[in-house]
């Protein structure tokens, strides 16, 4: 990416020409007693050492499973991946053994969930669980382990740390727990952070310290972040690129200055269209029309045509492929020039 | 911890008044000749009428005699004096002999339970919808559905009579082996319970979030299982074994009649067979104040358990 | 004695369940489902099963025994001759007769009606205390929440067996009718607490719905909301809690029989004769045999008949 340039030295080095994380054309389905759902149709993106990529989307639209697949933690059944690559320093996650595919997950690619309360386990106190991967993978004992966690209680900036390692996850503010997942998460030093929806339960003034931590922890730390999130808002300040999915396709993907500006999809178009702005005064906020796919019925052609403003018969008919705008944008739409141009007006 | 005990040791006061109030108002308050209710349909002697008249202080009426007679047999009963049965003998003496046969008994059948439901219970969890899963439910089910009056003489008559495995019946101080069958039976319907209780709560704790952080941290699923998921599953499972130990102490009336066990059960069972009505008050004020200090330990277990009631 | 708490005690932990996660969870995949109904689908997935069949066909088996006796059998069941004692079959006694030389199989379908009596009556006046109770704590919340649910954590700690025999040793009338309202009485006072809980969750969840605040915006009494609104939805649930207390009240009735404080002869109950039969055992074992099956086949198609329903309403945990 062009990005890279302005970055600092990644700390190890990449295979020659090769990304950091490479997800190339994965398909998963979920197969359940009512049939087959197709949750991820062709999604490719990557992520090179020290930026970060917002991947954007309704619920439903595969974000978060695509995460999961990365991970390895989908559970299957009822998810199969069909087919795709998920290449980590040239290594295709998908052909490795259990076994070794388990040494990546935490150590390599850590990731922090939606609702802290939910994902930390309610009977163990934080400190244990923050300490739990160094004991059991590293070999630590438990009043090193300890005092480890202590430092990265005080690295995610949770006040008093020390007299709190021995807390239970319920006696934590949202904001807190929140901290004590990313702690836990950075134990190992991944290379790669997945951060699926870190604020979406919390407070707006408490989202907006969070994503300030995150975006300093990559920073001094130098891992690769990947953000998942349906708001736009969250992303603006700390992404460098943003892929957009619908329906289990990346239906956009630029980098976050010419995406702001210029949208080159009419569903990208219509969520920026629904944010309001303080700069615009009496302005008319619009809604995306009609409902998100049921995924075992997806429509034909485009999946978004049927709520699209732009669509045309093509668009009932054929797929579109991603189109190439220049300076690595691409936009899955048949007019995606035309709605660029719309948009820039 | 220590003001949560305390409320509850409050509350257990409360209940423990309320109970032996009902219990007591029960058998005494109402119409007709209190100790023709106690005797039953038996013939009483004026010897057992003075008896009966002195000890609960029949010639007090009214409310506030009631009352008197009520506050009496709770000091009685807290002094461990449970005054006489029918027979002449002391019931205090009864359940002192009872007690220890019946806390053996219930300890066979406790340990049937977690050996046997609690690690098939977590089995089933773990390969929830595969045929260990679906014939165990099934099994529990069958056992849930046949009530103890048919399972204690199906099983005495098969086991004890026709094919001579175990002694159908226990007699006066019964040894372990005596003690196996009707352990057995008693503990099957705890078996099954606790089998059911211990696969819902692995299979839910199975798919919970926490699961998926601990997965993400790159544990073995040995681990997962064995730690985050068992700490958590075993919290309703043990707090229902501590109940079901009181329950158990409490309630092997018909097990304890049906294989002749001397215990407290049996008892009570020869007590309402014979309508010696001071014996089953006697030993059903005994029995709630078990049942009300077995739920006070369960409780104190459950906080000691799971932290988030800990710190309420 | 546990049985008439060990069904409630599994069903406390269905109705428990964790809120499932967001995204990626598995079953909130097709994102917007066509709207089917929940008893359309129940009815699909209860159709396919064998159990739900056979406890059903058991059932209507077991009633139409208690109904009409005399299809069943042609002999008296009181005609009880002493001479006859342990005799083998003969005539219509397919399963001979007795200790007093009574013919077992007829006191054995007699025995139906007293059972399916304090069965259904005792879940009829469970139900109706249930619904009272869940809906009044449900609805109104605050207060009267608190003070119902206190009462219902005090009715559900008393031990069952011994309340009933401290209840039950009150009433020294030997009339059958008097005996068996007792029963019915005693099993309904102690047992509604569980069916009670599930109302009360379930009204709470209704009462939260848009149509219930549609409904008093446009000026709707608490009554009419509760009658019209939300009562329907408790109704499922509490149906399954008391399909399976039914089975549970037989068998309850049985014990207090066979303890001797429940029916008495010369009214007919299973409980009775299997304690009659267990006496003389090691004579003949039919007498013991024959009611057993009976009973425990009878609870046995109630629980089960609740347990494939509550599976087919909540398939969640399949």
């Amino acid at each position: 990416m062009s990005q890279s340039a302005v970055r600092p030295t990644p700390a190890s080095p990449t295979p020659e020409g090769g990304h950091l994380l490479d997800v190339r054309d994965l398909h998963v389905e979920f197969r359940t007693g009512e049939g087959v759902a197709k949750v991820i149709n062709g999604v490719s993106y990557h992520l090179d050492p020290g930026e970060t990529l917002a991947v954007l989307g309704e619920s439903g639209s595969g974000k978060s499973v695509t995460a999961q697949a990365i991970m390895g933690i989908l559970d299957t059944p009822p998810a199969v991946i069909r087919s795709g690559e998920i290449r980590y320093r040239g290594r295709d996650l998908l052909k490795l053994p259990e076994e070794q595919r388990r040494q990546v997950r935490g150590k390599d690619i850590a990731m922090i969930f939606q609702d802290a309360l939910s994902a930390l386990n309610p009977v163990f106190g934080v400190g244990w669980q923050i300490g739990e991967t160094l004991r059991q993978r590293e070999g630590m004992s438990r009043a090193d382990a300890r005092s480890r966690a202590v430092e990265l209680m005080d690295l995610v900036r949770i006040p008093g740390a020390a007299s709190r390692i021995g807390d239970y996850p319920h006696q934590f503010s949202g904001g807190m727990r929140q901290r004590v997942m990313i702690a836990m998460a950075l134990a190992m030093n991944p290379k790669v952070l997945i951060a699926d929806e870190p604020t979406t339960a919390l407070d707006v003034t408490v989202q907006a310290q969070i994503m300030d931590l995150l975006a300093d922890l990559r920073r001094d730390l130098d891992m690769a972040m990947i953000l998942i999130t349906h708001d736009l808002g969250v992303v603006a300040g700390v992404a460098d690129r943003i892929a957009v999915m619908y329906a289990g396709r990346i239906v956009e993907h630029a980098d976050v200055h010419s995406l702001y500006r210029a949208p080159a999809h009419p569903y990208t178009k219509g969520l920026l269209e629904s944010i309001p702005r303080l700069d615009v005064r009496g302005q008319e906020l619009s809604t995306i029309k009609g409902l998100p796919p049921n995924l075992m019925r997806i429509p034909s052609g485009c999946p978004f045509h049927p709520r699209c403003p732009y669509a045309q018969q093509v668009c009932v008919d054929v797929v579109p492929h991603d189109l190439v705008l220049g300076d690595g944008r691409t936009s899955a739409c048949h007019f995606a020039q035309e709605v660029r141009d719309d948009s820039a007006r | 911890m220590f003001r949560f005990i305390l409320r509850r040791l409050l509350q257990m006061v409360l209940a423990f008044f309320g109970t032996t109030l009902i219990v007591y108002a029960l058998m005494f308050a109402g119409q007709g000749d209190p100790i023709q209710a106690l005797a039953g349909e038996r013939p009483v002697t004026a010897a057992q009428r003075a008896y009966l008249t002195e000890k609960f202080h029949l010639d007090r009426t009214g409310v506030g005699g009631f009352f008197y007679r009520y506050f009496d047999y709770l000091r009685n009963l807290l002094q461990g004096d449970l005054g006489q049965s029918l027979t002449g003998r002391s019931i205090g003496d009864i359940l002192a002999a009872a007690w220890p046969v019946t806390v053996k008994l219930a300890l066979i059948a406790m340990a049937v339970t977690i050996l046997f439901g609690v690690t098939a219970g977590v089995l089933a969890g773990i390969r929830r919808a595969s045929i260990f899963d679906n014939s165990t439910l099934l099994l529990t089910l069958l056992v849930l559905g046949i009530p103890t009056i048919v399972l204690a003489p199906l099983a005495q008559y098969l086991l004890g009579v026709r094919w001579q495995l175990f002694p159908p019946t226990a007699g006066a101080d019964p040894d372990l082996y005596a003690l196996l069958l009707p352990g057995i039976v008693l503990g099957s319907l705890s078996l099954a319970t606790a089998l059911r209780l211990t696969r819902t709560s692995v299979a839910e704790n199975l798919r919970a979030d926490y699961v998926r952080t601990a997965r993400s941290k790159g544990l073995v699923k040995r681990r997962i299982v064995s730690v985050h998921v068992l700490r958590n599953s075993l919290i309703p499972v043990v707090t229902f074994l501590g109940v079901e130990l009181g329950n158990l102490m409490s309630g092997a009336i018909i097990t304890e009649g049906v294989f002749n066990i001397p215990g407290v059960g049996f008892n009570l069972f020869r007590g309402i067979r014979t309508e010696d009505g001071p014996l089953v008050v006697g030993i059903v004020s005994v029995l709630v104040v078990v049942y009300l200090v077995s739920n006070l330990v369960v409780d104190v277990l459950y906080a000691v358990l799971d932290p988030r009631i800990r710190y309420e | 004695m546990s049985d008439f708490e060990t069904v409630a005690a599994s069903e406390n932990q269905a109705a428990r369940r964790g809120p499932s996660g967001e995204p990626g969870a598995p079953n909130q995949v097709g994102v917007p489902q066509k709207p089917r109904s929940l008893a359309g689908d129940a009815w699909r997935d209860l159709r396919r099963k064998p159990i739900f069949w056979i406890s059903l066909a058991l059932v209507v088996l077991v009633a139409a025994m208690a109904a009409v006796p005399g299809l069943f059998t042609a002999n008296d069941p009181r005609d009880c001759v002493l001479a006859r004692q342990h005799a083998g079959p003969s005539g219509g006694a397919i399963f001979g007769y007795d200790f007093q030389g009574c013919d077992t199989y007829s006191r054995a379908v007699y025995g139906a009606r007293a059972s399916l009596l304090v069965g259904a009556l005792s879940a009829l006046l469970t139900g109706l205390i249930a619904l009272a109770v869940g809906l009044l704590a449900g609805y109104f919340g605050r207060w009267v929440d608190a003070v119902l649910s206190r009462v219902i954590d005090i009715v559900l700690g008393i031990p069952l067996l011994l309340a009933a025999i401290v209840l039950l040793k009150r009433v020294n009338s030997d009339s059958s009718t008097v005996r068996i309202s007792a029963v019915i009485f005693v099993l309904a006072v102690l047992g509604w607490t569980t069916a009670a809980r599930v109302v009360r969750s379930s009204v709470i969840t209704a009462k939260e719905q848009d149509y219930v605040a549609a409904a008093r915006m446009l000026g709707a009494g608490d009554g009419r909301i509760m009658l019209r609104h939300i009562l329907p939805n408790a109704l499922a649930p509490a149906i399954v809690v008391l399909t399976i207390a039914l089975g549970s009240f037989i068998a309850a009735e049985a014990t207090l029989s066979f303890l001797g404080i429940g029916l008495r002869a010369p009214a007919i109950s299973w409980g009775i004769d299997i304690d009659a039969g267990r006496v003389h055992m090691r004579e003949s074992a039919t007498p013991l045999l024959v009611p057993s099956v009976f009973l425990a086949l009878t609870v046995l198609a109630f629980i089960m008949l609740g347990d494939a329903i509550r599976d087919a309403f909540d398939p969640k945990l399949r």
